[in-house]
């Protein structure tokens, strides 16, 4: 009884972390359907994006931008200015690793690009680690009640509902963009057969630059929110998560970004109720585990097309 | 006299871990630069090999450790063949499911399996001690050499300083020979199996894996075949590690140290290119070396120095595969009919 009754708050658990895996997923997956490669920096634009956001922040409270908090939230109005501008700083910072080095590497083909991604990975980690230092740094130490929901039998805080709905919002958006618009409608084209999308006058290049925006974008988004769930943020963050984004990203079905969103909740609560059953330091296994027994039944993920 | 005898007794201790590192990048160049098998988990396999021998041929546990298995006391050469094989089997087991699949597939389970490996080192304390790690793992022949050599200092004390000095450090002696001896076997064999048709099947897999399957080769046969073979090479580098350390934790097989690092030895030296994967770990392990001079005069604290460092060599990286992608020594053509 006491471990079915614990289920429905690790399933809650499970939802924070897995929309947050999710927002990072659909990145990978999208790197790996129109760029080709699988870019293991993912992670770390994750990380780069929180700590720009702690940096921006830190700028703001010391201009004498008021703390108030919204409302229940552990965080105002600072916090959300310097958390928008984070995303747009890091989406310049990727586009600009990408003119520098990616750009340059396309045509050496998806290994080589994936190999050079190992160096951006590490290189960025060090970094922050240079210019932070490895120990933890906070958003804030306010210590937030968490709100009892007697129905469910479940306690979630304020801000973890705010993540919940951030993800929400974000994939509802990310899919009207790839949906209705014509550069969704491109990236398809071009995710489906880069040099057919050529020839018929897609710009390539600018289907690349929005890759990375979005993909980008929701990486720092990503990271700033395991910023606010976790309290603090570290150098690792995003490269500690990376196992759990692929393998969200392979169960659902790799180069498709509604598989990313499906496998990335899988993930999460997998990850979340497996600490009823075994110790919380193997999370990273059972996410892992998971995604090689996918891997023996069907390579394609969940929603994968058929090759 | 002196300073020259420290500065030799440096360089000793930076061949051995170059060439331990030497070993590490053949079984890579087996997988990467001969087959075009991406394995990201180098670390993985290396502290796997390294925990295999050291529990094979280590002491039973003592009092104060962790650990409630394990220390049998074997000579080393069955740790390291245990090593190998131990590391081979897993390198089956992620093998299978993976091979098959586009390499990037293999790719994202190698960092499974290493931070698998990392994981169950650090938790499973009966077996490892948790993250105090394996203390005390007997080197190979010591108590004869070190005592020896002692017993000669103690039996000459007249010696000059420098000779002194000099000949206190003989296990190392014997030790760098020892990790050449196998760096230098391995070479050789590994060299034959290139050469053979073996080796023309799996540089042709690298090449075209379509083809060569249209050709009738079971090309997931022969990626397997490399596959285990480089991780049971790798399992040796672990095993040859442990035994000069004779101390191993978690924290010793960190992905920059155990993984990265290997990648950047291979690709500058040559993928593909035996020779090219032992000229790269003892050129990028000086430049490391190097470095770690270079940053004792900047203004930087010890944790800031090593992120430093660490750019560079990623910088380094970046660098050969925008402008020389094939390596210090690119691989050769070469027949693979037997002379």
């Amino acid at each position: 009884m006491t471990i079915l009754a614990r289920i429905p708050q690790l399933l809650v658990y499970g939802i924070i972390s897995g929309s947050i895996i999710s927002l990072g997923g659909i990145g990978v997956s999208l790197t790996y359907s129109i760029l080709g490669f699988s870019n293991f920096a993912h992670g770390d634009f994750m990380a780069l994006g929180a700590y720009i956001a702690l940096g921006l922040f830190t700028l703001l409270t010391g201009l004498g931008i008021p703390n108030t908090t919204f409302g229940p939230l552990s965080f105002g109005f600072g916090f959300t200015v310097a958390f928008i501008l984070a995303i747009g700083l890091t989406v310049i910072a990727v586009i600009l690793i990408d003119r520098l080095l990616f750009r340059r590497l396309r045509r050496a083909g998806p290994i080589i690009l994936m190999m050079s991604s190992i160096g951006v990975s590490l290189a960025l980690r060090n970094i922050l680690q240079f210019s932070w230092g490895p120990q933890p740094h906070y958003y804030n130490q306010l210590i937030q009640p968490a709100i009892l929901i007697p129905a469910l039998n479940i306690r979630i805080k304020p801000d973890e509902v705010f993540i919940i709905v951030v993800a929400i919002v974000l994939v509802v958006l990310v899919h009207a963009f790839m949906r209705y618009t014509k550069m969704g409608k491109a990236m398809r084209a071009m995710a489906d057969n880069a040099t057919l999308a050529q020839v018929t006058g897609i710009n390539t290049d600018r289907v690349i630059i929005w890759t990375w925006v979005i993909g980008a974008g929701l990486a720092a988004t990503a990271g700033i929110l395991a910023g606010i769930e976790n309290k603090f943020i570290t150098p690792e963050l995003g490269w500690q998560m990376l196992l759990s984004i692929f393998a969200g990203v392979v169960l659902g079905g790799i180069g498709n970004p509604y598989g990313a969103i499906l496998g990335g909740m899988v993930i999460g609560i997998s990850e979340e109720v497996s600490t009823v059953f075994i110790s919380t330091g193997y999370k990273p296994v059972v996410a892992f585990v998971i995604m090689i027994l996918m891997l023996l039944v069907k390579p394609t993920g969940l929603l994968g097309r058929k090759n | 006299m002196e300073h020259f005898v420290g500065i030799l007794n440096y360089i000793v201790f930076f061949a051995i871990t170059a060439a331990t590192y030497g070993i590490l990048a053949l079984g890579l160049n087996i997988q990467w630069g001969n087959t075009g098998l991406f394995n990201i988990g180098i670390a993985g396999f290396y502290a796997l090999g390294a925990y295999t021998s050291a529990l094979i041929s280590g002491l039973p546990p003592s009092a104060w450790e962790g650990r409630t298995f394990g220390g049998f006391e074997l000579p080393f050469i069955f740790g390291l063949l245990g090593a190998a094989v131990v590391c081979g089997v897993v390198a089956l087991i992620i093998g299978a499911p993976t091979l098959r699949l586009r390499t990037d597939y293999l790719a994202i389970a190698t960092i499974g399996i290493a931070e698998t490996i990392r994981l169950v080192l650090s938790n499973e304390a009966w077996l490892t001690s948790g993250v105090w790690g394996l203390q005390q793992i007997p080197a190979p022949l010591y108590n004869s050499i070190h005592g020896a050599t002692t017993r000669y200092l103690q039996g000459h004390p007249g010696l000059p300083m420098w000779l002194h000095d000099l000949i206190a450090k003989s296990y190392d002696w014997f030790y760098l020979a020892l990790v050449l001896a196998i760096l230098f076997i391995l070479y050789l064999i590994l060299e034959r199996l290139v050469r053979s048709p073996w080796g023309r099947v799996i540089r042709a897999i690298r090449e075209d894996e379509d083809a060569t399957a249209m050709l009738g080769k079971n090309t997931f046969s022969f990626k397997m075949q490399a596959l285990v073979l480089g991780a049971m090479i790798m399992g040796i580098g672990g095993s040859v590690y442990a035994h000069y350390a004779r101390f191993v934790s978690p924290a010793s097989f960190k992905p920059l140290y155990g993984t990265f690092i290997i990648w950047v030895m291979l690709i500058l030296g040559g993928s593909g290119n035996n020779k090219g994967a032992i000229l790269g770990s003892f050129t990028v392990w000086g430049i490391w070396a190097g470095t770690d001079f270079l940053t004792k005069y900047l203004p930087f604290s010890a944790t800031q120095s090593a992120s430093l460092r660490v750019i560079l060599i990623a910088i380094l990286l970046e660098v050969i595969l925008l402008w020389r992608p094939q390596g210090l020594l690119p691989q050769k053509k070469h027949l693979s009919t037997p002379k």
